[in-house]
């Protein structure tokens, strides 16, 4: 290609990643390692070690790691299911499935604000039924369902997405050579849907290790997670300082969690091989 | 070549409706090459999935070994497929791939370790163990994925176009590798190709296919000299085919010219179809404007008829150069003759054309649809 053409086409995405990622970056970076003063310190990030806030990062890494586990054990069969279907009603489930997210999130956190409320509509509809009523709003439990049904989507397309590049000759492949179909998805399918499954787990476990909104309606003010405490430093305190220091310990928890899936990927190869 | 070790009978199998194999019938002999051939869509991968036990015939019985198998699930059934697209599992080594089979049998890893070596030996890839299929080129693959089936030493190794996707080169390459490690193994080999080239060079038998029918089983000579109707002789190679009147045994009318042929039993006054492969075709060059009772006119016209009582006068109207021969077309009686000679005749001359008796192929015009394609097994 045309060096000057080259230079045409790429331009805009450099300004882009300047401006949008390394600028950002680099701020909460400098906001983070710096007092009010602007003078280099730690103490932004020591500021997690507050008990009420590692019990915050906690109970966030647990519950985004609960909804991470559930949306994958719904949404792997689910995917595998619809890489078999015919092409036609797979569109249709999918679509099912997209549609709420074309909905603000906000709004979808909200619908299950008024659904599980204490006389909301799940209630009332249990009470007609003279069931035992569910008291789950404002517990971490109806954080985890606001996070599994907010997230579930975007376990399932990667997911179904990998199921879906694989060669139907490559799975005929494992059985024409004698394997089962329990030793077929154990050694061919689930180690290539890998990817899928990688990438769904990022992009579930990351937002929900985030989040705040989804705390803030279905948490009341009585659960904080750590996307909350984040929240509040710029929001009320202004602190902007605390704020980045503690954003940037998020961010090590996140890479560290990359990192250890990146070696699973490249180790699961051998691993089912070997079973 | 001994008894019938897979024995396809009245194999009929539909798709939405629309029938893919109808009362397909079919043997295969213990050790034999045999080549399924067709133009694409025919049924050939259709026929060889029944087999492998990837899809289930609506009609008919597959038997092995006088065992029915019809219903047999794939990984129970002692035949291994190398597919049309190689299918390696890209998230394994070259060595995985190859011990897949056998991890799955429970084989000892002093076994599998030397089968992998066996195996790697034999495709002529020693070295490869630890390579991942996609750092391989489509030539290694296609070895890879033969020799991942032949460590399990099955019975029938099932082939869909493996050289498919190779260069010319390559794949006159591997056909030699590929009957060379036939004859080692010793086992039986059932191959799909729609290049007729490749299944005349390869196979014991091939079976000619369309539209779901058997046209011809035979061997490549006769499969070549003695195609059963026309849409074999057209498939196979490049072909004259031409209407034309049995007057009785032993003599044609093509285009009101009457010829000596070899053929008897088509009875008197019936139309045929006539097939006359280029390279039969004999050319001798008349000079332009030759008087017809001219000295020069007669000896052609005696040469020519020495070869057969009948001929043609025509004018070459086109003529390429192919490196072993050149690839003549011949303007006579409002036909296109094409014409493979050693010998070089001048777009524009005019020549005498004749063919010998034992070289002209007379076939039956089919008398409808279906016996253009009836099954042709009893031949054989
Ligand atoms: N699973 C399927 N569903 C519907 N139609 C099918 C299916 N498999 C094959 N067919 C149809 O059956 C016909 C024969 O297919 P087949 O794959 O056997 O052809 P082929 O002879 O192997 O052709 P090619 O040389 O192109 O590989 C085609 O018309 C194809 O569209
Ligand atoms: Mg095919």
């Amino acid at each position: 290609m045309n060096k000057k053409l080259r230079i045409w086409l790429d331009g805009p995405y450099l300004i882009w990643t300047a401006a949008f990622i390394i600028i950002p970056l680099i701020m909460i970076v400098y906001y983070g390692l710096t007092d009010k003063t602007g003078a280099f310190t730690w103490s932004n990030i020591l500021e997690m070690g507050t008990p009420e806030r590692m019990k915050a990062l906690i109970l966030s890494l647990i519950l985004s790691l609960m909804a991470t586990v559930i949306c994958l054990l719904m949404a792997y069969p689910l995917a595998l299911i619809l890489s078999r279907m015919k092409t036609g009603a797979v569109g249709f489930i999918t679509t099912i499935f997209i549609i709420p997210m074309w909905m603000n999130s906000l709004l979808r956190i909200l619908a299950w604000q008024t659904l599980l409320e204490r006389n909301g509509v799940i209630n009332q509809i249990l009470g007609m039924l003279n069931l035992p009523k569910l008291y789950i709003i404002n517990t971490p439990y109806a954080i985890a369902l606001g996070m599994i049904y907010d997230f579930l989507p975007f376990m399932l397309l990667p997911i179904y997405n990998a199921l879906q590049k694989i060669d139907v000759n490559v799975i005929n492949a494992a059985y024409d050579l004698g394997a089962n179909r329990f030793q077929t998805f154990w050694k061919v399918i689930f180690p290539l849907s890998m990817p899928g499954v990688i990438s769904g787990i990022t992009m579930v476990f990351v937002p929900a290790l985030t989040t705040f909104v989804i705390s803030d309606f279905l948490g009341g003010s009585k659960v904080l997670l750590i996307g909350n405490v984040i929240e509040q430093q710029f929001t009320q305190v202004g602190n902007w300082n605390v704020g980045s220091g503690l954003s940037l310990v998020l961010m090590v928890f996140i890479l560290i969690s990359m990192l250890v899936m990146q070696h699973y990927d490249k180790d699961i190869g051998e691993r089912t091989t070997s079973l | 070549m001994s008894n019938k070790l897979i024995d396809l009978q009245n194999i009929t199998k539909a798709f939405d409706g629309s029938i893919v194999l109808d009362d397909l019938n079919l043997y295969i002999r213990e050790n034999e090459f045999l080549t399924l051939l067709g133009p694409s869509g025919c049924g050939k991968t259709t026929t060889l999935r029944i087999l492998g036990g990837f899809e289930t015939p609506d009609k008919g019985r597959v038997i092995f070994d006088g065992r029915d198998i019809t219903s047999l699930a794939p990984n129970k059934r002692q035949l291994n497929t190398v597919f049309q697209k190689y299918a390696l599992f890209s998230h394994m080594t070259v060595a995985e791939n190859i011990a897949f089979g056998l991890r799955i049998r429970k084989k000892s890893e002093d076994y599998i370790r030397d089968k992998i070596r066996y195996a790697l030996k034999l495709v002529n890839l020693e070295g490869f163990e630890e390579r991942t299929p996609d750092s391989l080129s489509g030539g290694q693959q296609q070895r890879i994925a033969i020799a991942r089936a032949i460590v399990n030493e099955p019975k029938v190794l099932l082939l869909d176009e493996p050289l498919g996707a190779l260069d010319l080169k390559l794949r006159q390459d591997m056909q030699y590798e590929l009957i060379r490690l036939k004859n080692e193994l010793g086992i039986t080999f059932i191959y799909v190709t729609h290049d007729q080239e490749e299944a005349l060079t390869m196979s014991d038998t091939i079976v000619v296919m369309n539209q779901g029918y058997i046209q011809q089983i035979g061997t490549p000579e006769d499969i070549y000299n003695e195609p059963q109707n026309a849409f074999v002789a057209d498939f196979i190679g490049d072909s004259n085919i031409v209407n034309a009147t049995m007057i009785h045994d032993q003599l044609v009318e093509i285009f009101g010219v009457k010829y000596a042929c070899v053929d008897t039993g088509f009875g008197t006054d019936k139309p045929v179809d006539v097939v006359i492969r280029p390279e039969d075709l004999e050319l001798i060059a008349v000079p332009e404007n030759e008087d017809q009772s001219s000295e020069e006119y007669q000896k052609a016209l005696r040469k020519i008829t020495r070869i057969n009582p009948g001929y043609f006068e025509g004018t070459v109207s086109h003529i390429i150069f192919k490196g072993m021969h050149y690839e003549m077309e011949v303007q006579a009686h409002g036909f296109e003759w094409l014409v493979l000679s050693t010998r070089m005749f001048q777009v524009g001359t005019k020549v005498l054309m004749s063919v010998d008796p034992y070289n002209i192929q007379i076939m039956n015009k089919p008398e409808s649809e279906d016996e253009k394609a009836v099954s042709m097994q009893e031949i054989v």
